[in-house]
């Protein structure tokens, strides 16, 4: 069976069609424990479909995907994949993270609350202790005073800090970010990523997508650059950065510079 | 210097809204028509007044009221459960889950009230007896005379839920459509499962959208239960038709229970108002203030405002001269 890899995250030839548009191209990588990968690409070129895929939100089409040694969304048997109940998936997702670019926290329920629901709701985490972690992740995030304010009562800026407070509850292994900043005012990008670089400090493994140049090439241990559904290029950030080795990625560095 | 403003003399001048006299006229003129009617109804000497106070509580009258209420209440609880069944069944996946919804909806809303209720009242002339068991074998559970598991108030009480049900299925499922999709990807990411996502994150949502077209379902509901008279079950309707019939009193019996009728509306609203507060938590900055509240205001509001309005003009006149 699957030794416990020292890959968090796996990825061999996955494969994605909407209709008849191909948008992941056999796309291979992994991300080792604790480090944190950043994914670079244009407009289009599959970056949060393939982030999507991780998590089992999109369904894939071909390729597999891992997560700790964990086939995600499918069971093999014999040579064929099967794919997941609800329920099951529902539980790996658990244990995986999620920030969005338009942060998609839940209106009706306060800062706090948000953070609440799904470890108390899904994973049975009681209700004070449950309430006790949340103020303390407010707390790490830098929000201790907003505990009862409604998301609409928040700036773009505080809101993502508690969505990112919100997947932190649910102690995952892995956190996957996609364009956390980019609906943001650029005064209060900084907040946000100073909160995902402390995360990355403490040992997170992440996934990133943005394009925050500075960020990536601060925080990111390795960086990928996408481009067609396909991994056009990838390395340390300085090398991929500095040195691109492909047309297509000099072109979009000097197109985000 | 010609532009300078002089203050001195803006000081005296006056803002004078303006005026709308059309509004004056066409309140005169409607008022007028009111007095005329009212006037006409209260002087018609067919009509007994004395026997509208006599009836507008008359035991039998406020037993259909209570009736009348009943039935709506019950109706309505039912109709939206089957609702949100319905509408959950027509946004699945499952094809055959959202043909029967489709069929469902298409059979209740295209068929009249009055026909579906008639038939639950006739239902014993169709089957006599109901029966659980295997389809097309012999294998039965417990049968049970029809007019018994199903006498006129239950039967109705069926009419209206399941026909109601076709339209608040609608309601439900444009509430549903309203929620942004990233509600329920944020709600999967953290490892809810879709029927804990639909419980907790996507319906509380979905309130603010589905609760007032509700209310006016409701109040549709309400007056809609006058039409079980056709298989005599005695809410206020049929109530007021069954004294009328014995002293003739057709008119009067008629205006008690549209008094009554009216009256019941406008209570209905008022539990309306607090559930659409409730539900529209987190949308706007801050929630409005109740009527009670307002009212609470206005008194503080008017107590001040005598002072604070003496205290401005004092501060101009003071600065400006
Ligand atoms: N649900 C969907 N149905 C059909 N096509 C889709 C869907 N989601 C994405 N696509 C298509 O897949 C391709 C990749 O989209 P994706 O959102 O992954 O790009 P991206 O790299 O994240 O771009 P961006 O930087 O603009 O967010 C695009 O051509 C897009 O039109
Ligand atoms: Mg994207």
């Amino acid at each position: 069976m699957t030794q416990p890899s020292q890959n968090m995250v796996e990825a061999r030839s996955v494969r994605k069609w909407f209709g008849s548009n191909e948008v992941l191209k056999s796309i291979s990588l992994e991300v080792p424990r604790g480090q944190v990968l950043c994914l670079l690409g244009p407009s289009g070129s599959g970056k949060s479909t393939f982030l999507r895929c991780i998590n089992h939100l999109e369904t894939i089409d071909g390729g597999r995907i891992s997560v700790d040694g964990e086939l995600i969304g499918y069971t093999q048997r014999g040579d064929k994949l099967h794919e997941m109940k609800p329920k099951e998936i529902a539980r790996q997702r658990r244990g995986i993270g999620m920030v969005f670019q338009r942060f998609n926290l839940f209106p009706h329920l306060t800062a706090l609350d948000n953070i609440v629901e799904a470890p108390q709701g899904v994973s049975g985490v009681p209700k004070a202790q449950a309430r006790e972690r949340a103020v303390a992740l407010l707390e790490r995030v830098g929000l201790a005073d907003r505990v009862d304010a409604y998301p609409a009562q928040l700036s773009g800026g505080q809101q993502q800090r508690v969505a990112i407070a919100r997947a932190l509850a649910m102690e995952p292994k892995l956190m996957l970010f996609d364009e956390p900043t980019s609906a943001l005012d650029p005064e209060l990008v900084g907040d946000v990523l100073d909160v995902m670089r402390d995360l990355a400090a403490s040992g997170m493994t992440m996934i990133v997508v943005t394009h925050e140049i500075g960020f990536s090439r601060e925080v990111a241990d390795r960086m990928v650059f996408m481009d067609g559904g396909v991994v056009v290029e990838s390395g340390k950030p300085a090398d991929v950065l500095d040195n691109p080795q492909h047309e297509r990625t000099q072109l979009f560095l000097e197109s985000v510079l | 210097m010609t532009d300078r403003v002089d203050f001195d003399d803006s000081d005296d001048v006056v803002a004078v809204p303006l005026r709308h006299p059309g509004r004056w006229i066409a309140a005169v003129a409607i008022l007028l028509v009111l007095a005329a009617l009212i006037h006409s109804l209260w002087t018609n000497t067919n009509i007994i007044h004395s026997s509208i106070t006599e009836f507008l509580f008359d035991p039998r009258i406020i037993k259909g009221v209570g009736l009348t209420i009943f039935i709506t209440v019950v109706s309505m609880v039912i109709a939206t459960i089957l609702a949100i069944v319905l509408a959950v069944m027509r946004m699945s996946a499952n094809p055959v889950l959202r043909a029967v919804s489709f069929g469902y909806i298409w059979f209740f809303r295209g068929t009249p009230l009055l026909v579906q209720i008639v038939f639950w009242g006739y239902l014993g002339l169709l089957y006599s007896q109901i029966a659980a068991g295997i389809p097309f074998t012999s294998i039965q559970f417990f049968a049970i005379d029809t007019n018994t598991l199903i006498p006129a108030l239950v039967g109705g009480v069926i009419a209206l839920s399941l026909n109601e049900a076709a339209y608040a299925a609608e309601i439900v499922r444009a509430g549903l459509l309203s929620i942004d999709h990233g509600q329920r990807e944020a709600a999967y990411s953290l490892g809810m499962g879709p029927g804990y996502t639909l419980r907790r994150i996507v319906l509380p949502q979905a309130m603010k959208v589905i609760i007032p077209p509700m209310g006016n379902e409701t109040i549709s509901m309400l007056k809609n239960t006058s039409l079980l008279a056709v298989v005599a079950v005695a809410e206020l309707y049929t109530a007021a038709t069954q004294i009328s019939a014995q002293n003739l009193r057709q008119v009067e019996l008629l205006i008690v229970a549209s008094a009554w009728y009216l009256f019941m509306t406008t209570v209905l609203s008022i539990p309306q108002y607090y559930l659409e507060r409730r539900f529209g938590r987190g949308t706007a900055r801050e929630l409005p203030l109740t009527p009670f509240q307002q009212l609470k205001a206005a008194i503080a509001r008017g107590r001040g405002r005598s002072n604070s309005r003496r205290e401005v003009a004092q501060l101009q006149k003071g600065s400006l001269s």
